[in-house]
Parts: C-alpha cells; sequence; structure tokens
C-alpha cells in the first residue's frame, strides 16, 4: 500500500514551517492591502516557536504536527491562532496512530481539517477565506481517491484545487472577518488566509510524496 | 514612524510589564505573561469578570482591572485578539468558584479564542457565560445587530457586570444585566487620521488631510461616509444623529453619555465636543444622568473621538453608581 510512514514524517511538519517562514512578509503584504497586514508575521512567529519546540528530537508526523497545532493555539491570537491551532491538532489526532498514512488516511486528515475550521466559525465557500482553498482541495483529493487514482496523483489533485481556489479569492467579497467589513472593497485581492492555506497544503502534498513507499 | 518602542515585536510585553509595575494598587501579574488579575482576585464567592481583547486600545482593556469592575484580562498582540490560552488563564485567575462572565467585543478573532477558552477550562469545572458587545452603529445596519463591533460601549458593560457581580449577582443575572447594558448602548467614531502598528511600519488605510470618516472603526475599519472636515459641533450633531434613532433613545430617557478620544486627540478637545453633544441631548429631552470624558477606549495614536449613550433604567442606574477602583474607571461616592 503506498502510504508514508508516520514516525519518519516530521520533515513533512518542517517543510510547513519552512514554507511559512520564508513567506512572511509576502503573507503579511497580501494582509495589508485588505486586513491588517500582520498574517505573515504572526505565523511565521507561530510557527518559527513550533520549529524551536521541535528542534532536536524526533517525533511522528502526528506528534510534530499536533506540537505545532498546539503552539498556534496557545501562543499566536487574532483568528489564525486558534484557525490553524484547531486545524493542525485535529489533523494529527486523526493519525495519531497510524503507522502508515496511505490516501484514505490522508483524506481523513483533510476532512478534519475542514470540520476544524468548522467548530470555530460559520465560514463558507465563496466567503473569501481559507475554506475556499482548503473545501476544493479536499474535494478533489477524495474525487481523485474515489475514481481509483494512486496517492501522488491525488496530492496533485489536491495542491492544483488549492490553487485554483486560492486564486478564486481574488473576485470575491469578503464576507466574514475584518476584511468584510470593506464589503465591495476586498474585491480584487487574495485573501491572505488563502494564500497561507494554499502555500500549507501545496507543500504538505509535495512532503508527503516525496516519502511515499510502497512497502 | 515616530515612536517611543524598542523591538516593535516586545511592545505588548514591555506595556504589560511596566503596567503591572505602575498600576500595582489595583493589579497583580499571573502566570501567564499576557494575563492581568485584579490584586485581590479570584474573589470567593463572587462571580468572575474577564475580558480581553488586542493591545493598542489602552487603557482598555488591562485598564479596567480592579475593585468592582473587570478580575482578570487576557491580553493580545496590538490590535489582534489574546490567545485562547490567554482567555482561558484568565477565566481561572477570575472563578472565585461562583461561574465567569466573559464580556467582550464581538471580532471573528476573540469569538474564537473565547470559544476555544470555554472549552479548555469546562476540564475545570469553570462555568462560563459570555456577553459580546456589539454597540457600534456604523458597522452593520439594524437588522444585522450580530455583525455590529463592540466599541467603547463595552465599558459600560463592564462597569455594569462588574457592580451586578460585586453585589452578589449569580452568573445569570451578571449577564442578564451586562446584556443588557450593552442592548441600552449605541456608539459611533469618527477618525480624522490613521494609525500605525508599529510592528507593521505604516498605516494600512487612510484619510487625507481635511478630510474625516464618520463611523470609523477601533481599527481603522471603514465607515459610513467620508466628508470634508467638519467643525466639533457639527460631527457632535452627526454623532447624536446616528446613534439616537437607532436604539431610539426617548425624550425623558435617563442616559450615561461617554465621550472617549481615540489616542492623539487633546483632551480639551473632547470636551469641546461634548458640550455640544449635552446640548444636542437636552434639546431631544434626555437627561444626562452621568457623563464621562477622557481617553476611555483608544487607538492607538488615532486622531478622532467616539461617542456611547445607554439609556438607564431602575436596575441599570444603581450599578452605574456603584464605586470602582480601575486606573480606566475610578468613582467613588461623592457625598
Amino acid at each position: 500500500m503506498r502510504a508514508i510512514t508516520n514516525a519518519d514524517g516530521q520533515p513533512v511538519v518542517q517543510a510547513l514551517i519552512d514554507v511559512i517562514k520564508a513567506n512572511r512578509d509576502h503573507l503579511s503584504d497580501i494582509d495589508g492591502l485588505i486586513g491588517d497586514g500582520d498574517h505573515g508575521v504572526n505565523m511565521a512567529k507561530g510557527f518559527a516557536m513550533a520549529e524551536a519546540r521541535l528542534a532536536g528530537g524526533t517525533v511522528s508526523m502526528a506528534e510534530a504536527m499536533d506540537t505545532l497545532g498546539f503552539i498556534l493555539m496557545s501562543e499566536i491570537g487574532g483568528s489564525m491562532g486558534p484557525l490553524y491551532g484547531n486545524l493542525f491538532i485535529d489533523m494529527a489526532a486523526t493519525v495519531k496512530n497510524v503507522e502508515r498514512i496511505d490516501a484514505a488516511a490522508f483524506g481523513a486528515m483533510l476532512k478534519a481539517a475542514i470540520g476544524a475550521i468548522q467548530e470555530l466559525g460559520e465560514a463558507k465557500v465563496g466567503d473569501k477565506t481559507l475554506m475556499d482553498t482548503l473545501v476544493p482541495a479536499e474535494a478533489a483529493f477524495a474525487a481523485a481517491v474515489a475514481e481509483g487514482k494512486s496517492f501522488d496523483d491525488a496530492i496533485d489533485a489536491m495542491s492544483e484545487a488549492a490553487e485554483k481556489g486560492k486564486d478564486s479569492t481574488r473576485d470575491l467579497v469578503a464576507k466574514i472577518g475584518r476584511s468584510s467589513r470593506l464589503g465591495e472593497r476586498s474585491r480584487g485581492v487574495l485573501d491572505a488566509g488563502a494564500v497561507s492555506c494554499y502555500l500549507l497544503l501545496s507543500t504538505m502534498g509535495a512532503a508527503v510524496k516525496e516519502r511515499l513507499t510502497d512497502a | 514612524m515616530q515612536r517611543i518602542i524598542n523591538d516593535p515585536d516586545q511592545l505588548v510585553e514591555e506595556t504589560v510589564k511596566g503596567w503591572a509595575k505602575v498600576h500595582r494598587d489595583t493589579v497583580r501579574t499571573t502566570d501567564n505573561a499576557r494575563v492581568l488579575a485584579y490584586k485581590d482576585a479570584p474573589v470567593a464567592g463572587k462571580v468572575g469578570i474577564v475580558t480581553g481583547g488586542g493591545s493598542g486600545h489602552e487603557p482598555a482593556f488591562l485598564g479596567y482591572v480592579g475593585r468592582n469592575v473587570v478580575d482578570a484580562v487576557a491580553i493580545g498582540e496590538i490590535f489582534s485578539s489574546p490567545t485562547a490560552q490567554a482567555f482561558a488563564d484568565a477565566i481561572k485567575a477570575a472563578d472565585g468558584g461562583k461561574g465567569v462572565a466573559v464580556l467582550y467585543g464581538n471580532y471573528a478573532g476573540d469569538n474564537m479564542n473565547v470559544k476555544m477558552a470555554v472549552k479548555m477550562v469546562a476540564r475545570d469545572g469553570i462555568e462560563v457565560k459570555t456577553v459580546v458587545a456589539n454597540d457600534d452603529v456604523p458597522s452593520a445596519p439594524a437588522d444585522q445587530l450580530d455583525k455590529r463591533r463592540g466599541v467603547a460601549g463595552e465599558i459600560l458593560m463592564w462597569k455594569v457586570g462588574g457592580a451586578k457581580a460585586a453585589l452578589g449577582g449569580d452568573l445569570d443575572a451578571v449577564i442578564a444585566a451586562a446584556q443588557k447594558a450593552i442592548d441600552n448602548t449605541r456608539s459611533i467614531g469618527i477618525g480624522l487620521t490613521p494609525c500605525t502598528i508599529p510592528a507593521v511600519g505604516h498605516a494600512n488605510f487612510s484619510i487625507e488631510p481635511g478630510k474625516m470618516e464618520l463611523g470609523i472603526g477601533h481599527h481603522g475599519e471603514p465607515g459610513i461616509q467620508v466628508t470634508d472636515l467638519k467643525t466639533a459641533d457639527e460631527m457632535a450633531q452627526m454623532m447624536v444623529d446616528t446613534v439616537l434613532p437607532d436604539l431610539p433613545f426617548n425624550s425623558g430617557d435617563e442616559v450615561v453619555v461617554l465621550v472617549s478620544g481615540l489616542g492623539a486627540t487633546p483632551i480639551n478637545e473632547l470636551y469641546v465636543l461634548y458640550n455640544r453633544v449635552d446640548e444636542l441631548l437636552a434639546e431631544k429631552g434626555l437627561v444626562i444622568y452621568r457623563p464621562y470624558v477622557g481617553n476611555y477606549f483608544t487607538s492607538l495614536e488615532m486622531m478622532g473621538v467616539t461617542l456611547s449613550v445607554m439609556k438607564l433604567d431602575d436596575e441599570l442606574k444603581p450599578l452605574i453608581d456603584l464605586d470602582a477602583d480601575a486606573f480606566g474607571f475610578r468613582q467613588f461616592k461623592q457625598d
């Protein structure tokens, strides 16, 4: 069965940390157009704290993801702390006791990610939030698996849908959160949360894919 | 950026440290660097009062910690919600065994973090109920009250909720009083200049010289109208005209009036505005029971002002009158 060994998956979480740190200013600049310009700063701060917490030890992908989620939840406030914190904690929980994470288990993680966001807010596709990235990405992954495609191909489908979903926020009017106060003025700009969600999903996908084995 | 800061990322830490040193007569630090508590909290047998929000609004939120007002506060980054952990730790610091009322403003981040915090402390068996302030009239139409933001009216909610708890009200009574306080309050702001979060380094909204924005939010959220700069009297008129019909306030109503600067406004100008507000309310037949004027709820260095008006009844009056000893709200009976 094509899968990633959970115990070898800490580098996947490190890849998430790296991509957020590398995009710190980019994410803040996007956020600054219709938000308060601190998305990249806050995310990078939380992800760097998780990196420090994880440094020196080796844990499973699930444990590393849980640590990341816990730090975001406890150290980063705003909206993104609880949203991404809950998201990673719940994703980690679905594979906590899974030795080999196959396409079905990965699909369950994506479903849990959506559930974690829904637990906290009312955001739906079309509201110009990270859900515009996450929901179609999960749907594309599930559809690819249902069609009998390989785990590798399903990951590609997920990343492609995540990118399209992220790009779709450009033409949307924000319905949720601070930028919703801008109404029509929020149109024409990407949503920073949708962009960070795209970066995280596509990076996770690529890092998982690199580590897939048939063992 | 001409500011009195060190590392912008340490700004909140250093603010809280300084605050705790100065206001040690009313507050104490806790194990969480982002939580300050009333020095005698938790008060056994009293419902605990918790609030929290982003920094940059001083004396809100931490300035309202003190006797008969707020028992513990969760402190966020500038203009950013405190963490769920901070709200949870504030709830624990305030819990005197009779439950905790979390009284905060309607912002997406605060809503989420309070929700997670309530889940976190449920494990400790602490009963928590919440009131979400939504007094800012221009932030959403009257048929979407749940979308309105909380602004300076939150102070009156804390005053009333804190007094109800101090007088022995149980959790449901405290929640009901705080809810009534905010339901009876309407607010509006006017901004004349933008403000800059030091870690960002530039303002992320603009108000052109010679213009002003009616209905601006506490973080620069767009208002309902950008106009040429008006006189103080004209501003007072616009504010009163927006606030009064919304509740509505009627002739004969007794009201509390709170005028707050947004950070950069000279205090004397707040009195100039109040002077006209007082006349306008009197013309409408309103009876001003207690006026408050000062920097109660600011937005960094924004030039501007907010007006909040609360309609009183026989329950709210003694709660507003009760002594309070917090830096942001200090009031003692005068014989």
